[in-house]
């Protein structure tokens, strides 16, 4: 255990150089300079030269990518080009809003999706199982930015129970909670699209465990199908969602920008997608890694969870 | 029902027999290649399923209103009209027109046929190279295979979306940018799969028995591992499809996605969603619900796949 954990975390590591290295390549993808794309094609050469010596884009690419490297390990992200601000301020600012966002969401998707997959697991292969599977395939398959359109168009417009998005200049994270009804229809829509992947999953886990012998001992041995499903299949089927529940991060996050573009709610999505309009590189490059780190370590927790949980796991070959 | 499609799974389905073996069930003796029986038997279940073909059906439908529609229904796609702009559906425009005056019901058949070819181009395209690079990276093993694997857990590490709307941010895309994109960004899934089936096939006895008959790397590529595979990336491959038709309408709703004489079912929405709070519901729920349908029928196919997929490794 201690030599794949270790194994596990140089692997870990390689990985966040890796994407330093990506978001390093693609910014500097961009045709024509940055300067122009920021100041505006009337910049006079003597700003152009003033904006590339302030940011150091005058400096060859291996400097940049070493400086850059040598910044972020010193907890650093450069300097937003729009706001003016400091990506790191800009971004802490923002993360504990998204656990909060994310974190309700992810919470609502399994307690929706768990006893889902239990139920459909239980009437596997009825019409019962079809239909559920159905319903959340259906809403899951809909572009999350049309049911979102579609719930304010509802609830906001039409019976005006729920506010359409969030008001500007929340600063911070109690903030959101003196605004609970603007945080239902965010949470739901992110609930939504991650309900029908928790369900399956959970459905797939349990008909598995369904077919083992020790759910047919139980059975044999007469323990009531109750106890059964709660103490024997509940604890075994819901181990691959921790799994999940790691690798679903990216999705969960790339999500969470539509969702926050369209009810303004300020999290990291919707800094992603503003510094995406406006060419905001540096801010771009602080969300890029940052969100690759915790994927990373989402990733390295779920693993080494997993192991912990199921010990018939033994990490043979990975 | 034969449709094309049915033919393509099935000479694809005909690739596979070369020994299916159920991880659980332990070959006997050294007779593991059984041609054709395993093979007619996935074809079998598929041909059986419900939920597969009524995809399939769904998704010939598509295609058929999509590429021969536009030939029996010819609408004006290209100059604006704004005398016929919103009109609502009745004789001449079945399904109305848009703020631009021009035909829904044949805009959402040109408008398709660019869904669906980024959907299938990217699916292809994405499984040919994750397969081949899980497989080889697989069977080298050792460092190679672990520094090739950084690669992809890097890919793998950002979400897609993300590194599609940092570099749709910095290019105006086409069709085409938008292809290569998604499969730059799509085969690390298929490739990761890949690579833990080739890895678990590499130990068994049948793999072994071919290296000591002196079969070459290639060989055992293509004659073992590939075909073994075929079960998992065929599943990934029909959920490739339904990712890339929602990442384009994903981006083009951001407006980040082509510009406007480029027409797809994303950009229809994103202008209709406009008109949403106004009087014009038939601007946004044809484009919606052919979306939903689309992406929901190849979802199916993929499902009904993996289903059949985990019930032939399982049940025997």
């Amino acid at each position: 255990m201690t030599w794949y954990l270790v194994r596990r975390i140089g692997q870990s590591v390689a990985v966040v150089i890796g994407v330093m290295i990506l978001t390093f390549i693609l910014v500097h993808l961009e045709p024509g300079s940055t300067a122009k794309a920021v100041l505006g094609l009337k910049a006079t050469p003597a700003r152009i030269a003033l904006f590339d010596n302030t940011y150091g884009l005058n400096r060859p690419l291996p400097v940049q990518f070493w400086l850059y490297c040598d910044h972020v390990l010193h907890g650093n992200f450069g300097v937003s080009y729009t706001a003016g601000q400091p990506v790191s301020s800009l971004i802490a600012q923002r993360l504990p809003r998204d656990a909060v966002l994310l974190g309700a969401s992810t919470l609502l998707a399994l307690i929706i999706g768990v006893p889902m997959g239990l139920y459909q697991a239980l009437h596997h292969g009825t019409v019962r199982d079809d239909v559920v599977a159905g319903t959340w395939f259906t809403l899951y398959s809909a572009p999350d930015f049309m049911e979102a359109l579609l719930l304010i168009a509802i609830f906001s417009v039409h019976f005006h129970i729920l506010q359409p998005n969030f008001p500007g200049g929340i600063t911070s994270v109690g903030g959101l909670f003196g605004d609970l009804n603007a945080m239902v229809l965010p949470v739901v829509v992110l609930a939504i699209n991650s309900v029908a992947g928790f369900s399956q999953y959970m459905r797939s886990s349990a008909i598995e465990e369904l077919a083992q012998d020790y759910i047919r001992t139980a059975r044999a041995k007469g323990v009531r199908q109750r106890v059964i499903f709660t103490r024997h299949l509940l604890r075994n089927a819901v181990l691959p969602i921790v799994t999940i529940l790691g690798l679903s991060l990216p999705d969960i996050v790339a999500g969470a920008v539509i969702a926050e573009a369209i009810f303004n709610f300020p999290g990291m999505g919707l800094l992603f997608w503003q510094s995406a309009l406006s060419h905001d590189f540096p801010v771009m490059l602080g969300a890029t890694l940052i969100i690759g780190v915790a994927t990373v370590l989402g990733n390295l927790v779920a693993d080494v969870a997993y192991g912990i949980l199921d010990p018939r796991i033994r990490h043979a070959a990975t | 029902m034969q449709p094309p499609d049915d033919a393509a799974v099935a000479g694809a389905a005909g690739v596979a027999p070369v020994g299916v073996i159920p991880p659980g069930a332990a070959p006997s003796g050294g007779e593991v290649t059984t041609h054709g029986a395993p093979g007619n038997l996935a074809l079998h279940d598929f041909l059986h399923n419900k939920r597969a073909m009524g995809g399939c059906g769904v998704v010939l439908l598509l295609i058929l209103f999509c590429f021969v529609g536009p030939l029996i229904y010819r609408t004006n796609q290209t100059t604006v009209n704004l005398g016929l702009s919103n009109q609502p559906p009745g004789p001449g425009n079945p399904l109305g027109t848009d703020e631009y005056g021009i035909d829904i019901l044949g805009r959402l058949m040109v408008g398709g046929q660019s869904s669906l070819e980024l959907g299938f181009s990217v699916a292809i395209a994405s499984t040919v190279i994750g397969a081949l690079y899980g497989a080889i990276s697989g069977m080298i093993g050792g460092f190679v295979d672990a520094f090739l694997m950084r690669i992809v857990d890097t890919l793998l590490a950002v979400p897609t979306f993300i590194l599609l709307l940092i570099v749709s941010s910095m290019f105006t895309l086409n069709l085409t940018a938008i292809i290569v994109i998604l499969t730059v960004l799509s085969w690390p899934y298929v490739c990761r799969l890949v690579r833990a089936q080739v890895l678990s096939l590499r130990t068994r006895e049948f793999v072994q028995a071919s290296t000591a008959m002196g079969s070459t790397r290639l060989r055992i590529l293509v004659r073992h591992m590939l075909p073994n595979t075929f079960n998992i990336f065929i599943v990934t491959t029909t959920f490739a499809v339904a990712d890339s038709i929602y990442a384009l309408s994903a981006l083009s709703f951001l407006g980040l996605g082509p510009p406007p004489p480029f027409a797809d079912w994303g950009t229809m929405l994103t202008t209709g969603v406009n008109d949403l709070f106004d009087s014009y519901p038939w601007e946004v729920y044809p484009a919606l619900i052919i979306l939903v349908v689309t992406i929901l029928a190849f979802r199916q196919i993929g499902d009904a796949l993996n289903d059949i997929a985990s019930s032939r490794s399982s049940v025997r």
